[in-house]
């Protein structure tokens, strides 16, 4: 019993990063309509810019995070200016294609500067674990879930509350509107980019200080796939209970029926919610304007 | 404008029947001639807002009703209804005296039901002739092992309706110079046309148009209107038109349905509705209704 | 100078080479491939091999893709499918001529099983579906050691017809050559009948084609099953060709080097399968000769080869679909016109 509390535990806990990495998705999707198949790759060079702070040029894991946040945010502009904006007549369709070269172009040149090995980079939280009797819980995962757990309510606030924050919502939901209301959309976008950007980077940081860094950790969140359909793929509120549901489900798998089964367990479940509830558990079912 | 029944003057143009073999020759010009169709009680409603407060009104078959009312009356969300897209939550729909109000989408097209669209919905990937040679769809058969080897079977269908095409649809519309460009190319005006060319093909036995004169001028007007009433006369086809254009609504059409906030207040010919006080007030406005 | 072609029949105008200055260049291009094992060295045999399947696979991946517009990303792993179908059915002592189909149905099948929850929403999720589709594939290639032989992965016994062996690249060459040829000319009859135009018509405006009687759902899975057949008969004749293979192989960069394939093509054109097939396996080749020959400056260059495909593969991609997105179908096209219309400006 206390096996599948433990499991449980770890499992929510670790939980709160995936639902950081959907929300990565999710404020893109909700933002600017597009599919961002390059999540997991954005997510991974932030921690690879990290580790480049800290290890090869030896500077304070603090400074080191607040550069690599500051970096990304620039190649998310850059990103968005060269790639999106000359798209954005065209399909979807071509889109999502653009966002799969963009993944694959990041993965290459990943591996190319940095090769395949795994690194460790410092932690910026603390490591002691926590014991509730026998039960261990290791500090690193607490510590993920708690800066998940904050970043993630901020950004419910910010939304909600901010002026900036709503002018971002009006443009996912109407950009002609809310152009014509005074709001300037480009920048809405544009900002959107880098806020996904920056929540990736907080979220690749905070895996490969606690589970190691190499290009596989881009893999890690194709699990979050399997989030965000469950949830729905408009909803950050849908994104984040998924994210529980998913890491639960990972660490009952990888605990009972081996690690090999923690990556395809979410695969599985990704093909058994489209069987049976396509719209994820608070996805909005679209009725089309004809 | 010819109205009517000799191909245009290509000197071979008779070579297109040695190509089609006999078996597929289309008898003559038979029509299989129009339906009636009616909406009976329909309501409809989107979370909060009631778009249909039970509709009722008939199209009598062969002829050409209007349905009119200012934005937002739920003209729209009547053709939707009638399509398919939508499911009343009350009331039906009645084509020939069938109910259709749960057929699924596609497969009322087999059934005689023809739409265009009120902002083109032709597809950009394709030319005009084979925008057109898809309203052929509903009727074929060959499967697509055949289509994959192009066999017999698939090669005289696809030959029979290129037949039929060029001379009921392309012929008639007088598209004949555009047939291969691509869609995207062509002005707004003989882009509408292509459009009602596709409805055609499908050999509707109700067509429906929704805004078809749409943001034309007057000679482009005319023309349409002047092909709306072919459509009619030669087809049977029973026509139902959403409009705006006052003048060609009381023109063309032998019965009137106006709907206003999801309800019908009136119905009848076009001078008896053009005289209704609620007509009037709801739409028309005052010193008499336009043209 | 040829400007145009004048037809008199509409059988004429439908055929697919419809002029005789075609006819007589694709009779030439046929009889050149049909005799390249005798004027070809080694390599450009094993070579047009390669190309022969990347074709068939990009055909495939075209209809789904590029006339449908539903994206797969699972295209790499169904190749996978079709190999170890066609390598366990081989085995078991099956001839080509029956394995080759069967892989092709089988990976149909699967295609249409991964397809049908996913299509019935939106066609994004076809994408995410083929993602989890392609992860859960290579773990049973991984772990289904019965079938698969597993990591170390399998041999595949030589194609044989009635006891005659397609052993070695010549025989095996001509084999490709003929299922990629035939496959082509499927996929342009496609084109030529409601089927494919009712694909383009479910990518450009699906209510549209609705009420013009096309089963969405029925035709998406369709085009879907279709691509999945291909990269199924595909994968067969990379087993026959390589005579042995390893999971290793199918990534999910292969499913991108399709998509690069089909984009840098020309979506929706066979011709665009062909000639973006062909420049997505020569690419490769003159990056490892750039590779090989700059490694006495940069001998470091060796092992950044993988990453660097992985770069060069997504920069095609986003730099085609920015540039010129119908691909290289269109400026063969383009280049076609001029000189049809020489001297004269196009």
């Amino acid at each position: 019993m206390s096996e599948f509390v433990e499991y449980s535990l770890l499992g929510l806990l670790s939980g709160g990063v995936i639902a950081l990495v959907a929300l990565s998705f999710v404020l893109i999707y909700k933002g600017t309509g597009v599919v961002n198949f390059a999540v997991g790759e954005v997510m991974m060079l932030g921690a690879y810019f990290y580790y480049a702070g800290t290890v090869t040029f030896g500077l304070a894991p603090w400074i080191a995070f607040a550069l690599s946040l500051g970096l990304i945010g620039l190649l998310a502009v850059a990103v968005e200016r060269s790639v999106l904006r000359p798209l954005s007549g065209q399909s979807a369709v071509a889109v999502l294609m653009a966002t799969i070269g963009m993944a694959s172009i990041i993965h290459g040149a990943v591996e190319a500067v940095w090769g395949g090995d795994t690194y460790s980079p410092p932690t910026l939280l603390p490591r002691t674990p926590l014991t509730f009797g026998e039960i261990l819980i290791p500090g690193t995962v607490l510590g993920n879930f708690v800066v998940a757990a904050v970043l993630i309510g901020a950004f419910l606030a910010f939304f909600r509350y901010t002026k900036t924050g709503i002018a971002l919502r009006a443009t996912a939901s109407d950009p002609v509107t809310a152009a014509v209301l005074g709001i300037n959309i480009n920048y809405s976008q544009r900002l959107t980019w880098v806020l996904s950007g920056l929540v990736g980077t907080v979220a690749g940081v905070l895996i490969a200080s606690s589970a190691g860094l190499s290009p596989l950790l881009a893999a890690a969140a194709l699990g979050v796939f399997a989030a965000i359909i469950l949830g729905g793929l408009d909803s950050i509120l849908g994104a984040i209970v998924a994210s529980l549901i998913i890491g639960w489900v990972e660490a009952l798998a990888a605990g009972y029926l081996g690690g090999k089964t923690r990556d395809v367990v979410p695969y599985i479940v990704v093909l058994a919610i489209l069987i049976v509830r396509p719209y994820g558990l608070f996805g909005t079912r679209t009725i089309e304007r004809l | 404008m010819r109205r009517g029944s000799a191909p245009m003057g290509y000197p071979d143009s008779h070579r297109m029947d040695i190509a089609t073999p006999a078996a597929v020759r289309p008898a003559g010009r038979a029509r299989p001639g129009g339906l009636a169709l009616s909406v009976e009680g329909v309501d409809l409603r989107f979370g909060g807002i009631h778009a249909l407060r039970e509709v009722s009104f008939a199209a009598a078959p062969g002829q050409i009703t209007a349905i009119i009312g200012p934005n937002g009356a739920g003209k729209t969300s009547v053709f939707n209804t009638i399509s398919g897209f939508y499911w009343p939550s009350a009331g039906l729909i009645r084509l020939g005296g069938e109910d259709i109000t749960r057929v699924p989408v596609h497969a009322r097209a087999a059934l005689g039901l023809a739409r265009t669209f009120q902002n083109i919905a032709l597809f950009g990937g394709l030319s005009v002739l084979e925008n057109i040679k898809l309203g052929g769809h509903h009727a074929m058969k060959a499967g697509v092992f055949s289509a994959l080897r192009y066999g017999r079977a698939a090669r005289e269908e696809e030959m029979a309706l290129r037949a039929a095409v060029e001379r009921d649809v392309i012929d008639f519309l007088e598209i004949d110079h555009i047939r291969h460009l691509p869609v995207d190319a062509l002005p707004y005006g003989l882009q509408k046309r292509v459009e009602l060319a596709r409805a055609l093909a499908m050999r509707p036995r109700v067509l429906m148009l929704d805004e078809p004169v749409a943001g034309m001028n007057r000679e482009e007007t005319e023309d349409m209107a002047r092909f709306i009433l072919d459509v009619q006369e030669e087809w049977g086809a029973t026509v139902l038109l959403v409009e705006h254009d006052m003048g060609m609504v009381m023109d063309i059409s032998s019965h009137v349905v106006v709907l206003n906030f999801g309800e019908v207040i009136a119905s009848g010919t076009p001078a008896e509705v053009r005289r209704h006080p609620q007509v009037i007030e709801a739409y028309l406005g005052t010193e008499g209704a336009a043209a | 100078m040829r400007t145009g072609v004048f037809h008199e029949t509409f059988v004429a105008e439908e055929r697919l080479w419809d002029s005789t200055t075609t006819q007589r260049w694709m009779l030439a291009f046929t009889l050149a491939l049909f005799t390249l094992p005798v004027w070809g060295t080694d390599y450009m045999l094993a070579m047009a091999c390669i190309v022969g399947i990347h074709v068939i696979a990009t055909l495939g991946l075209n209809i789904t893709t590029g006339n449908a517009g539903l994206i797969s990303l699972s295209h790499g792993a169904f190749l996978g499918v079709g190999c170890y179908t066609v390598a366990w059915l081989a085995k078991h002592g099956v001839p080509f001529y029956l394995t080759l189909p069967a892989a092709g149905f089988v990976t149909a099948a699967l295609g249409v099983i991964v397809g049908l929850p996913s299509l019935r929403v939106k066609g994004l999720y076809l994408a995410i579906a083929t993602l989890a589709a392609h992860f859960i594939l290579t773990f049973v290639f991984r772990e289904w050691e019965a079938v698969t032989g597993g990591v170390p992965g399998t041999s595949i016994p030589r194609a044989s017809l009635f006891g005659f062996e397609v052993g070695g690249d010549r025989r095996v060459f001509y084999l490709i050559f003929a299922c990629a040829f035939a496959m082509a000319v499927a996929a342009r009859n496609l084109g030529r009948t409601y089927v494919g135009r009712a694909f383009v018509a479910v990518r450009d405006r699906d209510i549209s084609a609705e009420i013009l009687g096309v089963n969405l759902l029925r035709t998406k899975l369709l085009a879907f099953a279709i691509g999945a057949f291909y990269a199924g008969v595909a994968g067969g004749l990379l087993g026959y060709f390589y005579g042995a293979i390893t999971p290793e192989y199918f990534v999910l960069t292969l499913s991108v080097f399709y998509l690069a394939a089909v984009i840098v093509g020309g979506l929706g054109s066979v011709l665009g399968s062909i000639l973006g097939a062909l420049f997505m396996t020569l690419l490769p080749e003159l990056l490892r000769l750039a590779a090989h020959a700059s490694s006495q400056w940069f001998p470091a260059v060796a092992g950044l080869l993988l990453p660097m495909q992985q770069v060069v593969f997504g920069l095609l991609i986003i730099v085609f679909l920015v540039l010129e997105p119908h691909g290289l179908a269109a400026i063969w096209a383009r280049i076609r016109r001029t000189f049809h219309l020489w001297p004269f400006r196009t």
